[in-house]
């Protein structure tokens, strides 16, 4: 019979000898060093995933400032345009600037991702913390709807909810949204019990702490650092969803520039002008895989 | 033994019994009308008694509860009511729109499974680290494609700038190619992102190292160790890839304009038709929740710790 | 039972060649920066038939020796110099296909804790069969039943129905005796035992050491046998090697050792080993001013359930009853699933008795609820056994020792800063750690933290729950001291908790001894250890590792 404390006792004296080393090494170096430490060892693709997300938001922000071309008027007599001086990734039908639409359409693509995601977020870290937190007959409640949310697939349910608020682009944002709340709540509500039941809560209560403080004070700090890597990693997975349900036209209406719609835009030239369908495919991959690896980083500080 | 096998059942049924609830709440009793929509078109020239009696003979002018029991007890007798759009009943609709979904979606499982195990296999058995570390990278960028995009490019590559494939009759293998192929990758992305974490996982556990110190070689315990270890976790994300294997087979009709349960989804959207899609999600929550009773109770074939529990709770 | 240490002299004899001889042997880990060495130009040598025994405490490079030896170093270890030579080969520039043909059958590993160490979806007798197929030792049917005789040469019952079991139903030890068959199956001349009993409790560490030695002499086999516990190698082997830091501190003939060790390091592990301690002070004599009249903890017959599914009602606690005077220290001593745990969760409040009372100077914890709970935890506080966990990893040391005075009271924001400060230095620690978080601190700076937070609010109680199990010998060494200091200085009342009956032994006055939930013994604690009450005291008491070979103290 082995208890809890004897396998405890052995894991703690360390007999690897890796970690402990390790470990001690960087205990023993100086507080100067702790800090530099992240300078030196630079991971260049997560420098790269922060340039193109930086890059990313200052289209969002302020379109003007990277093109002259309008996102939606085009130019005369320049249809179909392939990339050139003028146009560096040609011309659209109507003659519009490819890389102005893609620009404008940052804005869309974005701020839709963070409705998304801000629903998801807002909702699912409150109910999974209300169910970790209050347990019982509470926590049975909450986790039973969260499963049979989970249980219609993500596209039928934002499909299902498309319909009944309407297509555009908020509400296909909201309706991505909400089908992300179960994974959020499933999350929450895990960190949630997972730091309760540490060592370090019930000292908490021991050392005389009420609920409230102890809930501020370190089960929300401890538990909400999984949530917002999770929340990195669902902006990339909601830009996806989001140029989906635009591509299958239920996001934001023609002319509107939005990247899932250029692509669906792009398809009846696939023939003759085959940038209007790759170009904004590789951006929504880009801009994808950096959240992703930025999300990553963020679920490796916490280990 | 049977007593959890009945609870467990109970169980998934009040799940799909909550999963038609809320698709019900959603799409019929919560505003938006598709009746109104397709009879109010002036080129039919209906006045507004006539349509009054359409919706009679739909039943949406009775009140929601007994709605709500008539559908309910329709769906249990396997009637899912008429397709306004298309006037024949739903479950026809979704009987001729079956086999196609259902051969894309074998096919494109099957794929996605030797993508994945590809990709472990590689990563596990590479040489050098950064050729490891390479392999490991390709799910990340397969996660992060759309799967429309994805079909689009194969179409342009495979069609336009190669003539491998033709886009105009392509015989019925032919057809499936490009589209099998949109759909495997993206589901093999997470699949191989797991399989490649919980082999590195169990090759840290010590039991490992004992069955190193007993002599056998690398390749032995990845067979004799590691393989059903890590294959066994999976298992809990087979309804979840259900509902990506969906998600995608929409996604992949659209683009390649096959008619499957993908393409009727498509168009009971565009056209409000909300029976057709109510009848989908109830039919594929069935899936997903049948999926995951399966794999609930075979796990305990495969993983001798949760016998014991089992038993316990019998 | 005792071994006979046959040192026998170095002779030419080729029989009598060593083993394994291992020279100038240095190994490094490759880190993000550079090469970093943990063992420097180590070298030892095993013969025939010898138990040689690697002592050193966490970070020594025991456990990266027995890995090089092996030839099973983590992916980024590297084995820069020197050499390994069994039976006179050198194996350390092998290639990993040459090892594995030598692996399980000349040399083999008894592994460290066997709860992980089988593979979970396996039969046990697949697992054993498993070294036969793999050396290609006859028919499947020649090899079942090589595996059954395995089993039961190991001393577990039911060969035959443990053969068709998968590990998790077995128990630790029972799965120690099946690691053991695998390192026996085919002769090694050499077996390296790494930890083989530290996951394990001390009755079950006995039985498993007495196993391997038996095996040991009937086959003559070799053993490098890793520990932390001088104890276990005074014990069990003829050779003695001490590193520290990666280097050889002493060796020699085990018994010379321990007698009259050269080097600092090895005198200080000798002093600070519970079980071989010589400077333990006598028996701990109180004067009168500092041991109270009353009783700080009383505790009657608690009983403690918990339910097992719907029905099934589990006894884990059953009619424990003891007090304990004001200012004394009373341990509560056990083996893994004894109830001790169990019992001081109770006496904090943590847990609801399900009969019995309990009275913490003077109040009824049993009755207290809501605000009232919350008060009465300032008289009583609890110190965990892991410190990396019972201690928040945001929150910086400070805001560690200063958190309990925010939850009592109107303390002035100086007032609290000045009273961490004195806290912190009543426990030996500089203020420079107040600004870092836990993960800058080693394990014994962070029990001393988790001292601080518990004695700054005052309390009169202190519960240790295994509060120096988890550390180096030294360092659990400099706590038990601090705490003896704590306790004259404060006029603590200590409640302790252990499985090490050699602790206990040094630093309670009066002893409980519980087995499956039941008292088994109760007394002063040098009653107790000369005249144990019980049979399984007696067991307890005999299985401390340091006693065998004439060694300090004998039990009559």
């Amino acid at each position: 019979m082995t208890g809890l404390n004897t396998i405890g006792r052995s894991s703690l004296r360390d007999d690897a000898d890796i970690p402990a080393s390790a470990s001690k090494a960087s205990t023993h170096t100086s507080l100067v060093a702790h800090r530099l430490k992240p300078l030196r060892g630079i991971q260049p693709g997560l420098v790269l995933s922060w340039s193109v997300m930086a890059v990313v938001v200052l289209w969002a922000l302020f379109p003007q400032w990277f093109t002259s071309y309008s996102a939606t008027v085009g130019v005369a007599r320049q249809q179909l345009r392939a990339p050139s001086a003028e146009h560096w990734l040609g011309t659209d039908a109507l003659g519009r600037d490819l890389l102005a639409r893609i620009i404008y359409g940052a804005g869309n693509s974005l701020s839709g991702a963070l409705v998304a995601v801000g629903v998801g977020l807002v909702v699912g870290t409150t109910l999974g913390i209300v169910a970790g937190s209050a347990r019982g007959r509470i926590d049975v409640a909450i986790m039973r709807c969260v499963d049979v949310l989970l249980s219609i697939p993500q596209l039928l349910l934002s499909l299902s909810i498309v319909i009944l608020l309407g297509f555009g682009i908020v509400n296909a944002a909201i309706a991505v949204g909400i089908t992300s709340i179960a994974s959020f709540a499933r999350l929450a509500r895990s960190e949630v019990v997972r730091v309760r039941a540490s060592d370090y809560v019930e000292a908490a209560f021991g050392s005389g702490g009420t609920f409230s403080r102890v809930l501020l004070r370190h089960i929300l700090p401890n538990s909400l650092t999984s949530v917002i890597a999770f929340a990195a990693l669902q902006l990339g997975w909601a830009i996806l969803t989001i140029s989906t349900l635009g591509f299958l036209g239920y996001g934001a209406p023609p002319p509107t520039p939005e990247w899932g719609l250029l692509i669906a835009e792009g398809r009846n030239y696939l023939a003759r002008a085959w940038w209007l369908t790759t170009v904004p495919g590789v951006v929504v991959i880009l801009v994808v895989l950096s959240a992703n690896r930025i999300s990553q980083s963020f679920g490796k500080a916490r280990a | 033994m049977s007593g959890y096998v009945i609870g467990r059942i109970g169980q998934a049924a009040l799940v799909l019994w909550a999963a038609f609830t809320v698709s019900f709440v959603l799409l019929q009793a919560l505003p938006g009308d598709a009746i109104l929509i397709k009879f109010l078109n002036p080129e039919l020239g209906l006045g507004p008694e006539q349509i009054a009696d359409i919706r009679t003979s739909y039943g949406a002018d009775s009140p929601l509860v007994v709605q709500y029991v008539h559908t309910a007890l329709n769906f249990l007798t396997g009637n899912f009511g008429y397709s306004i759009h298309a006037g024949v009943p739903v479950g026809d609709l979704i009987l001729a729109n079956l086999p196609q979904t259902l051969w894309l979606g074998t096919l494109g499982f099957l794929l996605s499974l030797v993508l994945a195990i590809t990709f472990a296999a590689l990563s596990v058995l590479s040489p050098f680290s950064w050729l490891r570390s390479f392999i490991q990278s390709i799910p990340a960028l397969f996660i992060s494609t759309p799967v429309f995009w994805l079909g689009i490019l194969l179409i342009q590559i495979f069609s336009f700038q190669l003539r491998l494939i033709p886009i105009i009759n392509p015989g019925p293998w032919q057809a499936l190619i490009l589209p099998v192929l949109t759909l495997a990758v993206p589901i093999s992305a997470p699949l191989a992102q797991i399989l490649m974490r919980n082999i590195d996982h169990v090759l840290t556990e010590p039991f490992v190292a004992v069955a190193r110190a007993k002599g056998a070689s690398h390749r032995w315990v990845l067979w004799k160790h590691v393989a059903k270890n890590a294959v066994l976790p999976t298992l809990t994300i087979a309804g979840i890839l259900f509902g990506e294997l969906l998600a995608g087979a929409v996604v992949t009709e659209a683009v390649f304009g096959l008619n499957g349960l993908g393409g009727l989804t498509q168009r009971s959207v565009n056209d409000q038709d909300i029976a057709v899609l109510q009848a989908i999600v109830v039919f594929s929550a069935a899936a997903f929740v049948l999926i995951n009773l399966t794999v609930d109770l075979l796990y305990p074939v495969f993983d001798p710790r949760l016998r014991v529990r089992q038993g316990a709770a019998a | 039972m005792t071994t006979t240490i046959n040192i026998k002299p170095v002779s030419t004899d080729v029989s009598n060649l060593p083993v394994l001889e291992i020279s100038k042997l240095t190994v490094g880990y490759l880190g993000n920066e550079a090469l970093q060495r943990v063992v420097h130009e180590v070298s030892l040598v095993v013969r025939p038939g010898e138990v040689v025994a690697l002592v050193g405490e966490s970070g020594s490079g025991k456990t990266t020796m027995a890995q090089a030896v092996i030839g099973l170093l983590a992916e980024n270890g590297r084995l820069e110099a020197g050499a390994v030579r069994l039976n006179g080969a050198d194996i350390a520039g092998w290639s990993q296909k040459q090892l594995d043909t030598i692996r399980g059958s000349k040399i083999t590993l008894i592994p460290q804790d066997p709860t992980s160490s089988l593979n979970p979806v396996k039969t046990i007798g697949a697992q054993v069969a498993e070294v036969l197929q793999i050396h290609r030792q006859g028919s499947r049917a020649e090899i079942d039943e090589r595996v059954i005789k395995l089993l039961a040469l190991v001393g577990l019952s039911q060969p035959e129905l443990r053969a068709k079991q998968y590990p998790h139903e077995l128990s630790g030890g029972m799965r120690q005796r099946v690691l053991i068959a695998i390192a026996v199956a085919l002769r090694p001349a050499l077996i390296i035992a790494d930890e083989p009993t530290s996951a394990l409790d001390v009755t079950v560490q006995k039985r498993i050491l007495d196993l391997i030695d038996e095996l040991r002499r009937e086959y003559g086999t070799a053993v490098l046998l890793v520990t932390h516990d001088l104890g276990v190698a005074a014990d069990r082997a003829n050779h003695t090697v001490v590193l520290k830091g990666g280097r050889i501190q002493e060796e020699g003939p085990t018994a010379e050792v321990l007698a009259s060790p050269r080097s600092d390091y090895t005198r200080k592990l000798l002093a600070d080993a519970p079980s071989l301690g010589k400077t333990r002070p006598a028996s701990r004599k109180r004067s009168p001013r500092l041991v109270g009249r009353d009783d700080a903890v009383v505790v009657k017959n608690l009983v403690q359930d918990f339910a097992v599914g719907r029905r099934d009602v589990f006894r884990a606690v059953d009619n424990v009853s003891f007090t304990v005077r004001r200012g004394t220290t009373h341990a509560i001593v056990g083996e893994s699933g004894s109830g001790k745990t169990t019992t001081a969760r109770s006496i904090v409040g943590f847990l609801k008795p399900t009969t019995g009372r309990i009275l913490v100077d003077g109040i009824d914890v049993t009755s207290l609820r809501g605000e009232n709970l919350r008060r009465f935890r300032k008289t009583i506080q609890l110190v965990y056994q892991n410190p990396f966990t019972s201690l928040d990893p945001r929150q910086t040391i400070f805001q560690i020792i200063e958190e309990p005075l925010l939850n009592f009271g109107s303390l002035p924001r100086e007032d609290r800063a000045r009273k961490v400060q004195a806290i912190l230095e009543r426990v030996g620690l500089p203020q420079s750690v107040l600004t870092r978080r836990p993960h800058a601190l080693s394990g014994g700076q962070l029990q001393r933290v988790a001292i601080a937070r518990a004695l700054v609010l005052d309390p009169q109680v202190l519960v240790l729950d295994e509060a120096v199990s988890a550390l180096d010998v030294t360092v659990q060494a400099q706590i038990l001291t601090l705490l003896d200091e704590l306790q004259r200085a404060l006029e603590l009342t200590y409640l302790f908790i252990s499985h090490d009956l050699a602790v206990v032994r040094q630093i309670s006055d009066t002893v409980s001894v519980l087995h499956n939930g039941r008292q088994v013994d109760i007394g002063p604690v040098e009653d107790v250890f000369q005249r144990p009450g019980s049979a399984y005291t007696r067991e307890l008491i005999s299985a401390i590792p340091g006693q065998r070979n004439g060694n300090q103290y004998s039990f009559p």
